[in-house]
């Protein structure tokens, strides 16, 4: 349900702008309509919104439509680019103590936002990749049961971490001193303190925030923000930071199907980095912040890039019947691998969007990236070929492969590589040619 | 008369001349109500039955093995008639409540307090700073929509209408205002179902109350407050720690039956399924009057965890088929638009009576409320106003809006 409509409301628009040959005010007011509609529905907050969009639209203006680009594409690019650079501008790491004291981070947040399970995820990130050693402070002694909660928590993670914690009815300030002069005495390296979930109204409850600020000396204070929460976050989360310092955000519950546009609202509006993503319920369910992928999110992008993909596809459809039957017929050449590897790197968006649904294994970014880059090479290889060339490669000896190298500002070892890669393909396609099941796969739609 | 009056007639300060005409008006609001229901009862009793959870086209039958049997209990269920009580029996009824009311008002108006700065006042602001209704005046009432998380197709819907009137008529600024929050509120006031909040108790033998929600959405400490408030009315209550789940879900709910003084039964990281099938079998042999079953918090696009949902359900129907009697869906006031979905998705694995929204003491607008009604027709049951036991409400529409829109401004 996430990620529907902003593609099939752009698709009629786009192809309404098609052979324009630039954007203006008018091509676009419909298309950024939509684009607001898409902010609107993730949750984003109205006046970041409304702001959004007239920056996107300034930058907009007066743009060429490149030939290649569908103007839609290019606007959604533009809408995309600026709101990555908007969530991932800003500190995004932990910075830990260097003079042996321990670095203190403490989580707070609304009522049932996941602080608890952050404050023990962030304990076994760092045990489990900083080697660190972690203590957890259990500052929540209002909520039945919390102590208990983040005590097994801590117990959950492998080695175990330990939890201070004191359920006589001292108060949380001086819970936190103590913990901390035990962290200290201990040389524990990090200690994570979890507090009670308070409205940012409750003066009572945030002076108590204050008070343990002043007793030990907090390096970080991490606000926990739910990925469902509407318009009110950025309320929520300029008085916490209006109130006391906040150093960063932790967006949780990012493994549900809501767009979670609070996050660009409340980076936005406050300017706290966003540091971390909560995806899951287990322990290992914590994960470094990124931005693309947020971006992607909110907009429902994945469906735009398919979508704009789609259109092009279309274009492409008679060059792939073409390849399909000259594969069938054992006339495959290197024009023919260009227009398969390049239907196949169309995977790269869809593989964006399958990298945020759960239980799909994930694709490394880096990963991605190289397909990208492979694919660029290998265009500008071929493109410095001649017809001749492309059609037989094994006529490509050592005087065309140095003229094919230097032509494409590559090595004669790359364009070696890829004659290689044909041979390998070209096998595999005479292997599938015996095989119809898995032949009628790269037939027509 | 325009809703905002209406409210003020019915909750703030009064000659005794003046109150007289609330009770009569009052009065005849809910005999016409009365007939509605019964019109729209008669033309049940007319239809063909519909199964229990089938809602249009986007939700299906929670467990199609017991569609046959649910749809026998759910003609043997079916209501006959509509008592109809006379035009003094119902005026009898108002001027108690009226007294009730006037004391009850006071929480959610205190409870709503945050709210209402975000909300009624904007659009005081607005309408005093405009002396007419132009693009200007649209766009504004639209974002002071939109930040309180009303969902997107209602605005879009109203504010046509609202633009239109405008337009056509020329009608100021304050009585826009008055306009639009009749066509936001309206329709859902004046719909009789939303009128009784109470719970819907078995015929005989235990009533099961089936809490579920997403993560950290409030189902606990609701269940705290439900058992509180049925203990105060003397009956004996079995709470069910089916969150076998969430470290420390099972001792919240354990420190919780303590302090409220009820039965709890628990089995620490078995299937909550079987759980319920114990706690049931106990319900029946113990007598228990209500049993409130505690699911662990799950998110509605994890399709396994609702399918345990449903195979709960489907447990507890077995024990005791009528069961659950109420199936309630606990929302945070602070979602924002997927909060729609939630509903959609849990209604397919579970057979929702209604939605208790919690958090209503903070900043948030909860326009939920008015998007669930829109779109879903499920009511709002209970409203959650902080984080003690005594701190809910039953939800009462008018006393919401008095809250929410017009507060201690009329007590000036
Ligand atoms: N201010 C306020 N806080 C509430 C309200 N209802 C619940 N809470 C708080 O919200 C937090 C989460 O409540 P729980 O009852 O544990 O939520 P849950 O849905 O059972 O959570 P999980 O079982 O973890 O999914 C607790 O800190 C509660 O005290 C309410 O009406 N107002
Ligand atoms: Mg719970």
């Amino acid at each position: 349900m996430a990620f529907e409509a902003l593609g099939d409301r752009l698709s009629g628009i786009i192809k309404k702008i098609r052979g324009q040959a630039t954007l203006t005010e008018k091509n676009m007011d419909d298309m950024l309509q939509e684009v607001r509609r898409a902010l609107l529905e993730a949750d984003v907050n109205y006046s970041v919104v409304s702001g959004f969009i007239s920056e996107v639209k300034e930058e907009a203006i007066g743009q060429k439509v490149l030939n290649k680009v569908s103007p839609g594409d290019m606007v959604v690019k533009i809408v995309h680019d600026k709101m990555e650079t908007l969530l991932g501008a800003g500190d995004n790491d932990i910075c830990f103590r260097l003079d042996g004291k321990p670095t203190v981070i403490m989580m707070v947040g609304l009522q049932g936002t996941g602080k608890t399970t952050s404050a023990a995820k962030l304990g076994n990130l760092f045990e489990r990749k900083n080697h660190k050693r972690i203590l957890l402070g259990a500052l929540d002694i209002y909520r039945p049961a919390a102590i208990d909660q983040l005590i097994n928590l801590g117990l959950k993670c492998d080695p175990a971490i330990d939890t201070y914690f004191d359920r006589s009815g001292t108060l949380p300030p001086q819970i936190a001193k103590a913990a901390y002069e035990k962290a200290v005495k201990e040389k524990y390296d990090i200690l994570i303190l979890d507090t009670a979930g308070r409205l940012e109204i409750d003066e009572k409850l945030m002076q108590e925030l204050k008070d343990i600020q002043s007793t030990v000396h907090v390096d970080e204070t991490l606000l926990t923000v739910d990925a469902m929460v509407g318009q009110n976050a950025t309320n929520v989360a300029l008085t916490f930071s209006q109130t006391i310092k906040i150093t960063g955000l932790i967006m949780t519950k990012l493994d549900g199907d809501s767009r979670g546009g609070a996050a660009l609202s409340i980076k936005k509006m406050t300017g706290l980095p966003i540091k971390y993503a909560g995806v899951g319920e287990k322990m290992e369910d914590l994960e470094n912040f990124h931005p693309d992928r947020m971006a992607s999110r909110i907009l429902g992008m994945g469906d735009i890039v398919s979508l704009v993909e789609e259109v092009q596809a279309k274009l492409d459809e008679k060059q792939a019947e073409k390849t399909s039957r000259r594969m069938m017929n054992g006339q495959f050449d290197l024009t023919d691998m260009l227009s398969i590897m390049k239907q196949m790197n169309k995977l790269g968006p869809l593989g964006k969007i399958m990298r945020m649904l759960p239980g799909v294994p994930k694709l490394s970014e880096e990963q991605m990236e190289q397909a990208q880059a492979l694919l660029k090479k290998t265009e500008v290889i071929i493109n410095s070929m001649t017809r001749e060339e492309r059609r037989s490669p094994n006529i490509i000896k050592s005087s065309r492969k140095l003229r094919i190298a230097h032509g494409s500002g590559s090595t004669p070892s790359e364009v070696t590589k890829l004659i290689e890669s044909f041979e390998n393909m070209k096998k595999q396609m005479t292997m599938m040619k015996n095989n119809p099941m898995l032949m009628s796969r790269f037939g027509r739609k | 008369m325009g809703l905002i009056s209406f409210l003020k007639r019915k909750f703030g300060k009064h000659s005794a001349e003046e109150e007289q005409k609330i009770i009569d008006a009052e009065t005849d609001r809910r005999e016409q109500i009365q007939q509605k229901k019964a019109e729209k009862i008669q033309q049940q009793i007319d239809k063909p039955v519909q199964v229990i959870g089938d809602f249009g086209q986007v939700v299906k039958n929670p467990c199609p093995d017991d569609l046959k049997k649910a749809e026998e209990e759910a003609i043997k269920n079916r209501p006959k008639q509509i008592e109809i009580k006379s035009h003094e029996e119902i005026k009898k009824e108002v001027v108690v409540e009226t007294e009730e009311t006037k004391k009850a008002v006071t929480k959610y108006v205190a409870g709503l307090d945050k709210s209402r700065l975000g909300f009624t006042d904007k659009l005081n602001r607005l309408a005093h700073s405009h002396r007419k209704v132009n693009k200007e005046y649209l766009d504004a009432l639209e974002a002071i929509l939109f930040e309180a998380d009303v969902s997107y197709d209602i605005i879009v819907d109203v504010l046509k209408e609202i633009s239109q009137i405008a337009t056509d008529k020329d009608v100021p600024p304050d009585e826009v205002n008055d306009i639009l929050i009749d066509k936001l509120f309206i329709s859902y006031a004046n719909d009789g179902d939303s009128f009784s909040t109470d719970l819907n108790f078995a015929k005989n033998g235990p009533t099961v109350v089936f809490i579920c929600g997403v993560n950290g959405s409030g189902k606990t400490t609701t269940i705290a407050k439900l058992a509180y408030k049925y203990k105060n009315r003397g009956k004996k209550i079995l709470l069910v720690a089916a969150d076998t789940f969430r470290s420390g879900a099972v001792e919240q709910l354990e420190i919780w039956a303590k302090r409220v003084g009820v039965d709890i039964i628990s089995k620490p990281q078995s299937d909550p399924a079987s759980l319920c099938y114990d706690a049931l079998k106990k319900g029946l042999e113990d007598k228990y009057d209500l049993i409130f079953i505690d699911t662990a918090g799950r998110l509605q696009n994890k399709k396994a965890l609702m399918d345990e949902l449903s195979k709960m359900v489907r447990v507890i129907h077995k024990v005791i088929p009528d069961a659950p009697h109420e199936a309630l869906l606990v929302l945070d006031a602070n979602t924002g638009q997927n909060g729609i979905d939630q509903a959609l998705v849990f209604l397919t694995s579970a057979p929702l009576t209604g939605i208790v929204v919690t958090k209503m003491d903070g900043t948030s607008k909860g326009g939920i409320i008015l998007s669930i009604r829109h779109r879903l027709g499920l009511p709002v049951r209970f409203i959650g106003l902080g984080e003690k036991m005594d701190d809910l409400e039953e939800f009462d529409l008018d006393k919401y809006l008095y809250g929410l829109l017009i507060g201690k401004e009329n007590d000036k």
